[in-house]
């Protein structure tokens, strides 16, 4: 009977140091906790106020019209700016039509067939150099090599300035996509007699589709809001561009442009064009994000 | 090119009782590389057919490496390098006529890890048959449950062929995995320790099902426990250190056996 108790004693003792220190240890935790939520919370501010101030600055102007006239004259009020929408799709839309193939495909090869290979190497550290490339950068090339052989500004080279500008970002994230998918995957289907191109695109591509997706769409969001590159490429244009080989609108050249003149009525526009640019990107990528979700 | 069309033909009739050939798959003075490191010496060995043949011995002592050059799987890894020879039914599995792709549609494999695809049921079956050009419906419907039925996994998963195969147990998956490689007709089915990661009773499942399946098929298996030698298989070769130290009957090997170094790790004296 004693010797049970005089060692229940001990046991209660340690286990009231025990304690303490356990206190102090939980009270550090709850602070960090704490830190860690505020500084959560403060990220999400520069956010919200930016939608805030979209909001209210930009609403009063948007209309149906904004999406269907051409600018108005410097001055002028009334109109919008249709051909600088249709302009930041189309430049878009062609950066991406050059540098998603190009991107998927180098990603295919330096991750399925040559991982090691000094090309691969090669390809990888020249991608991830062209992610530090300043955008302006991307346009003076544009400029470089299509603006000034067809000795004009076109929607043609602000789409090459933008797929130069997307194309390290697809590569990159293409690439983590592959190799995220498991390699027992492809073990088995080479277990199963296929070949290397039938394991790509049977089970591969379609495990890894999602994570690129992503990646396009971030590229596409970094690309839309970008204006360097297009001044020096597309430059603007007050009408409807009737083909790619002329000066072109955007949406981001427009907010440039507007932003900096003395009438009240074009500033208001930039206002609006930045919340309508601000509204595509998001819609874009949740949409993305939603359809590839769902797939698997 | 199938390699093995003529032998095939022959002896799928089930009442027919064909002679067990002995060297149904063999490999004759094989020695493997990786890099600059022997991985496996001298290697002969005749695996006879419609038996199951168990590969035991420590970890890192061949047995897997040999199981993966029996399809040439190891060939995907980078500077890797052979010598010798493996004959299936008498030809080299290394002639110039013999497309790796249809060598591994006769030499299916099994894995360590089951590894379903991310896709229904019905679309893993048909995997092999889809990538050799089949679409034909009824006879992908009449391969899937052809092979659930041969794979025992048929009753429980045929209301939910276009679910998912990722819902399935681990067990299921594994034996999922075995239909999707016999819906091939192969000759002989690999498999990597397939029940090392499954519980007991998924375990008895799988080994029942082997038992099954070699009377269709020559299998080879590799494992790490014993007791599974001894319950499912009728030959079984010891390899240590990239040697192949004994092969003869399971019940020789397991009662007396004719190599010290057989008998030391049988009684559980290393690895």
């Amino acid at each position: 009977m004693d010797n049970i108790g005089t060692h229940s004693l001990d046991f209660f003792e340690l286990d009231h140091n025990e304690n303490t220190k356990a206190m102090g240890r939980s009270l550090t935790n709850r602070i960090l906790t704490g830190i860690c939520v505020t500084l959560s919370l403060l990220t999400m501010i520069p956010l919200i106020s930016i939608i805030v101030l979209l909001l209210k600055n930009g609403l009063p102007l948007l209309s149906a019209s904004i999406f269907t006239e051409l600018p108005p004259a410097a001055g002028m009020t009334g109109g919008g700016f249709g051909n600088a929408i249709i302009g930041t799709l189309v430049m878009v839309g062609l950066g991406l039509a050059i540098s998603t193939p190009v991107g998927i495909l180098s990603a295919i090869f330096i991750n399925e067939y040559s991982q090691t290979s000094r090309l691969s190497r090669a390809v990888r550290f020249v991608a991830k150099l062209l992610t530090g490339i300043p955008s302006i950068i991307c346009g003076v090339f544009a400029f470089a090599i299509v603006v000034l052989p067809n000795q004009t500004f076109s929607a043609f080279a602000g789409g090459v300035a933008l797929s130069v500008l997307m194309l390290p970002t697809i590569l990159l994230t293409a690439e983590q996509a592959l190799m995220g998918v498991q390699n027992a995957y492809r073990e088995a289907s080479y277990g199963l007699g296929a070949t290397r191109f039938q394991t790509i695109v049977r089970v591969v591509l379609p495990d890894a589709l999602p994570a690129m997706m992503t990646g396009i769409m971030l590229a596409v969001a970094r690309a839309a809001g970008e204006t360097a590159p297009l001044i020096f490429t597309a430059l603007f244009s007050q009408y409807w561009a009737s083909s790619l080989n002329e000066p072109t609108a955007s949406l981001a050249v427009l907010i440039y442009n507007f932003s900096t003149v003395p009438f009240p009525h074009q500033v208001s526009m930039a206002w609006t064009a930045s919340l309508v640019l601000v509204a595509f990107v998001t819609i874009a990528n949740v949409a993305a994000q939603t359809i590839f979700a769902r797939k698997n | 090119m199938p390699i093995v069309d003529q032998q095939m033909t022959k002896q799928t009739s089930p009442n027919s009782n064909p002679p067990v050939r002995k060297d149904f798959l063999a490999a004759k003075d094989f020695n493997f590389f990786y890099g600059k490191k022997q991985a496996l010496y001298d290697i002969n060995i005749e695996i006879p057919e419609r038996q199951v043949t168990a590969f035991i011995g420590p970890s890192g002592c061949g047995k897997s490496t040999l199981l993966r050059n029996f399809n040439r799987m190891n060939e995907l890894i980078e500077g890797v390098r052979h010598e010798g020879d493996i004959r299936l039914l008498g030809k080299s599995i290394y002639d110039k006529s013999v497309e790796v792709i249809s060598l591994r549609r006769s030499i299916g494999m099994v894995f360590q890890k089951s590894n379903p695809f991310p896709k229904s049921i019905y679309e893993n079956v048909v995997y092999g048959l889809r990538i050799s050009g089949q679409s034909k419906k009824s006879t992908l419907d009449e391969a899937v449950e052809r092979s659930l039925r041969g794979a025992a996994l048929w009753e429980e998963v045929k209301d939910r062929l276009h679910e998912s195969a990722l819902g399935l147990s681990g067990g299921q998956m594994q034996r999922l995995c075995i239909a999707r490689a016999i819906a091939n007709r192969p000759k002989v089915l690999l498999m990597d320790e397939p029940c090392s990661a499954l519980d007991p009773i998924a375990t008895v499942k799988v080994e029942e099902l082997i038992r099954e399946l070699k009377k269709e098929f020559t299998i080879v298996i590799v494992t790490h426990n014993m007791q599974q030698a001894t319950r499912c298989s009728d030959e079984t070769a010891f390899f240590y250190l990239g040697k192949l130290i004994e092969f003869d009957r399971t019940q020789k090997i397991f009662s007396n056996p004719s190599e010290k170094q057989t008998e030391d790790y049988i009684t559980g004296r290393f690895g």
